[in-house]
């Protein structure tokens, strides 16, 4: 028998299949970069997976917790994926375990686990690393094809785990600046942005081969939205803000600030818009509340991105907004059933 | 074409009605006896007014309405009366009440009735009157006594709203009732109309339902009702809800705790209708219901069943299945579990399932709520459930009332969606219960305060009254002995100075009350107001369920692990 109080069925939906198709719709996205920028993704997002469920387990043991239930909710697999697709890929291995580690226990288990972290724990993870390994978050690769040389995936395992290059071949030969960076440091030598935007590592969008992975990070959330997963309030509010201040400001000075579309398909605009921003755990729940939250992570990420001192305004951005939550969500309870204007 | 209006949210469970509706209602046959509860309705019980021993006729009078708001219970068929006791009674929380017990005696034997050719003659006051000698009640699950809601002044309601919708799944009662009884259910519906001076009946059903649908339309035009109309609804959970059901016909809100009379608009069932016009047409009590049995039986379907037939017995005239392990009464998003099989069927019931594991299966342990939403998005009433559940959990009480607990209908549908498998449902029933009990034992702590306070004054009063009283009797002592030769009216009217005194005292006594009543009101909680009779009888009802309800939170806490 069910249990013992209607309703006795339910809808056979979990947390684990919503999660599932989150992580799906990462795969587009996941694909674009691999073809871009070559395997090496892979392997941090496997350590950031491996990490993320022994981490996850092992405090669910200290806390005395059931560890199936939540272990299968694919929520940890989630923020691994989320947390490894923001740092280079070149990266050591042992920042990607520690990135994770500190996401997963921090950020979700000590505030409470599953359902109770205030922050998006992938972004907490993410800052972390910036802050204190900032050097080692700009290794990102060259997209194939733009490099001098390239490495090949065993040597690029190498250099992962081992820190140890091909005989010959410096980091920054394989290397680059993201191009958010890289546009930041331009304007900052005085360049004007058609000259920068020439630079090879350019495509027709934004950063070449890293605008297809933005495409793909799209296509994915249109899959989310299609799916009826997430909402759109979040991501089209967050994308039309971002849209919208860019072009003000593009169109007010064109020679200092890039085009709109070149911010959408930038850093992590995408990935942030459909899939961090739109965390349900982090995000208000109120439909008006979430149009503002993601109207301001847009202003936040947009001011950090054109005057701030980090290249990218994503994760602080939504860090900043994840604590206004509660706040928004209280002032924008909408009216109930026959409570509305207009009537008594 | 008329335009519909949406409301928000709602479900589309699967709806397993067609194991059900493809055979006709059927005469369920006379069972071993009959145990008939004295309070199947809202309001206060019958009082039994048979004994045992005695032998009743089909359709007498056994339990006589009480108060204003109560109703009848009859004899469903001929017999006699075995017992007069307390019974398990088909309520989850399994706590025996009155019940009279008939043993049939396979007569059947009609008490003399005198059906009425022109109801139209009647007064309203003899129509209402008939209606709640007759025990007609609210089928549709709320069991609200008809007569109490068939009252109206002129020109105050446009809307008179039959509710046809049967949103449930499995249930099909009310389907097959119109499909075979239509032209009586709108004669039933002509006598609301005019008891209510409703301009127009609008009759929801939901468009999963075309049998019934034409079935209507065709008694409609045969009736040549006037502005009455049969309106299809979109099907979809819970649209068969009273104030759902309103918004989508009308486009009126009705907010909680507000009468839907006040808006112009009244709603009953459809099977209200028809016994509205079984008990004035043809001079029939409500007797029998018309129950869909479902679930895992070999044969699902509608049965015409006397009130009191014992569910096991129904259950067994659809070729049960093995494996059943318990019956729940009502469809499967509302419906509760009955505390035995043999309880007897209620006006209430109108659908018994029976309930196998393969039907229902355990639900997955609870996880944390992920804040998804996802029930707020099916809220019929535009709630929050995310908050509530929080609040209630946290018993919070104060907040959850912020966040409008009391509008929450107990629909299930957030419980149906959560991908966190929490029984939503559960906690606001837990947190309402809570707070109705919090607010019951406030009251009877005014109350007593306000005894005691009056007490306290009765004694000073009387302290002071007696003081008085002998002041008055010295001094009059003094004067009769001083005027005695003169007139001895003196002595009469100096007699009396106690008379103003006691007035002044009544008025201080009065001054009290009040200010406790003030003080009283100031600490009250809101809510206690605006209880509908409906919801006093619920508190009664929840409190039963509240240890259960505890013992599951238990659990939920204990699988989430961090509260
Ligand atoms: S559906 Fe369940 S998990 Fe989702 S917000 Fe509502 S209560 Fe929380
Ligand atoms: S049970 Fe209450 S809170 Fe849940 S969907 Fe129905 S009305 Fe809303």
């Amino acid at each position: 028998m069910s249990g013992f109080f209607s309703p006795f069925i339910t809808k056979p939906v979990s947390v684990s299949q919503i999660m599932l198709h989150v992580l799906l719709a990462l795969i587009p996205g996941i694909a674009l970069y691999v073809w871009f920028f070559g395997p090496a993704i892979l392997v941090s997002l496997t350590l950031a997976s491996i990490t993320a469920l022994g981490v996850e387990a092992l405090m669910l043991k200290i806390q005395n917790k059931q560890i199936a239930p939540t272990l299968k909710d694919n929520t940890a697999l989630l923020t691994a994926w989320l947390l490894a697709l923001s740092i280079p890929p070149l990266a050591p291995w042992w920042l990607v375990v520690v990135g994770t580690a500190f996401a997963i226990s921090i950020s979700k288990h000590l505030y409470g686990g599953l359902g109770n972290n205030p922050f998006n724990p992938a972004m907490i993870g993410y800052a972390v690393l910036i802050i204190s390994f900032p050097v080692h978050m700009t290794h990102w690769l060259t997209p194939h094809g733009l490099g001098d040389v390239s490495l090949s995936f065993l040597e690029q395992l190498n250099y992962i785990f081992q820190g140890v290059l091909p005989d010959g071949i410096k980091l920054d030969a394989i290397t680059m600046a993201t191009p958010l960076d890289t546009l930041k440091t331009q304007l900052h030598l005085n360049g004007h942005v058609q000259e920068i935007l020439d630079m090879p590592i350019y495509g027709r969008l934004a950063g070449q081969g890293s605008e297809w992975v933005a495409a793909g990070f799209l296509l994915g959330g249109v899959y989310l939205i299609a799916q009826r997963i997430i909402s759109w309030h979040i991501p089209l509010a967050y994308l039309g803000t971002l849209f919208a201040v860019a072009g003000l400001f593009h169109l007010i000075d064109p020679a200092h600030y890039v085009t709109p579309v070149f911010h959408l398909f930038s850093g992590a605009a995408m990935l942030g818009a459909f899939f961090i921003l739109t965390d349900p755990v982090t995000s208000p729940t109120t439909p008006r509340g979430r149009l503002i939250f993601a109207a301001s992570a847009a202003l936040l990420t947009y001011l950090i991105r054109a005057f701030g001192g980090f290249p990218d305004g994503m994760a602080f951005a939504t860090l900043l907004m994840n604590i206004c939550v509660p706040l928004i969500d209280a002032y924008t309870q909408p009216k109930v059933f026959g409570k509305k204007k207009g009537q008594s | 074409m008329r335009t519909l209006y949406q409301f928000h949210g709602g479900i589309h469970p699967p709806t397993n009605k067609t194991q059900s509706n493809h055979t006709p209602i059927k005469q369920a046959s006379l069972p071993s006896k009959l145990v008939i509860p004295l309070h199947q309705h809202v309001g206060s019980s019958a009082k039994p007014i048979v004994e045992a021993g005695q032998r009743v006729l089909k359709g007498e009078l056994i339990g006589a309405p009480d108060g204003h708001l109560s109703s009848a219970v009859h004899a469903p068929t001929s017999g006699t009366i075995s017992a007069i006791d307390m019974q398990i009674v088909a309520h989850p929380s399994g706590i025996p009440d009155l019940c009279i017990t008939l043993i049939p005696d396979g007569l059947d034997e009609w008490i003399h009735r005198e059906p009425c050719d022109d109801w139209c003659a009647l007064s309203h006051t003899e129509l209402r009157h008939r209606l709640r000698q007759a025990g007609v009640v609210g089928l549709g699950g709320a069991v609200f006594p008809s007569d109490v809601k068939l009252y109206s002044h002129k020109h105050k309601i446009k809307t008179l709203v039959l509710n046809g919708a049967e949103c449930e799944p499995y249930i099909t009662c009310d389907d097959l009732l119109m499909r075979e009884r239509a032209t009586e259910i709108l004669q039933g519906a002509q006598i609301m109309r005019a008891l209510l001076y409703a301009e127009e009946v609008l009759i929801g059903i939901e468009d999963n339902k075309p049998e019934a649908i034409a079935a209507m339309r065709a008694a409609v035009t045969e009736g040549c009702h006037e502005r009455m109309e049969v309106v299809a609804v979109p099907t979809i959970y819970p649209g068969g809800g009273a104030k759902q059901l309103i918004r989508v016909l009308t486009g009126i809100e009705v907010a909680a705790g507000v009468r839907s009379t006040n808006l112009g608009v009244q709603c009953f069932n459809v099977a209200t209708a028809y016994s509205a016009w079984r008990a004035i047409g043809h001079s029939e009590p409500l007797i029998s219901r018309i129950v869909t049995i479902t679930g895992n039986v070999g044969h699902p379907q509608n049965f015409e069943a006397l009130i009191g037939t014992p569910m096991d017995e129904l259950v067994a005239q659809a070729q049960p299945l093995p494996g059943t392990t318990g019956y729940i009464m009502g469809g499967p998003m509302m419906g509760v579990l009955m505390p035995s099989m043999q309880v007897g069927v209620i006006k209430a019931t109108n659908c018994i399932i029976a309930a196998a594991k393969n039907l229902f299966p355990a639900p997955a342990p609870a996880l944390p709520c992920i804040r998804c939403t996802r029930c707020a998005e099916v809220c019929p009433s535009e709630l929050q459930p995310q908050e509530l559940y929080w609040f209630s959990k946290a018993k919070n009480l104060d907040k959850a009332e912020d966040y409008h607990l009391f509008d929450c209908i107990e629909c299930g549908a957030c419980s149906y969606v959560c991908p966190s498998n929490i029984p939503l449902v559960q906690y606001y029933r837990f947190a309402k219960s809570e707070i109705w009990a919090q607010e019951a034992s406030q009251k009877a702590a005014d109350a007593a305060r306000e005894r005691h306070e009056f007490r306290e004054s009765r004694i000073e009063r009387e302290k002071r009254e007696k003081a008085e009283k002998l002041a008055a009797k010295e001094k009059a002592a003094i004067e009769a002995r001083a005027l005695r030769a003169e007139t001895p009216q003196a002595v009469v009217s100096s007699a009396r100075p106690d008379a103003d005194p006691e007035n002044t005292m009544q008025l201080k006594i009065q001054l009290a009350i009040d200010h406790a009543k003030e003080q009283a009101a100031a600490i009250k909680p809101k809510n206690t107001e605006q209880l509908t009779p409906q919801q006093l009888a619920e508190i009664a009802d929840i409190e039963a369920r509240r240890a259960r309800v505890r013992e599951i939170a238990k659990d939920v806490t204990h699988i989430d692990g961090h509260s």
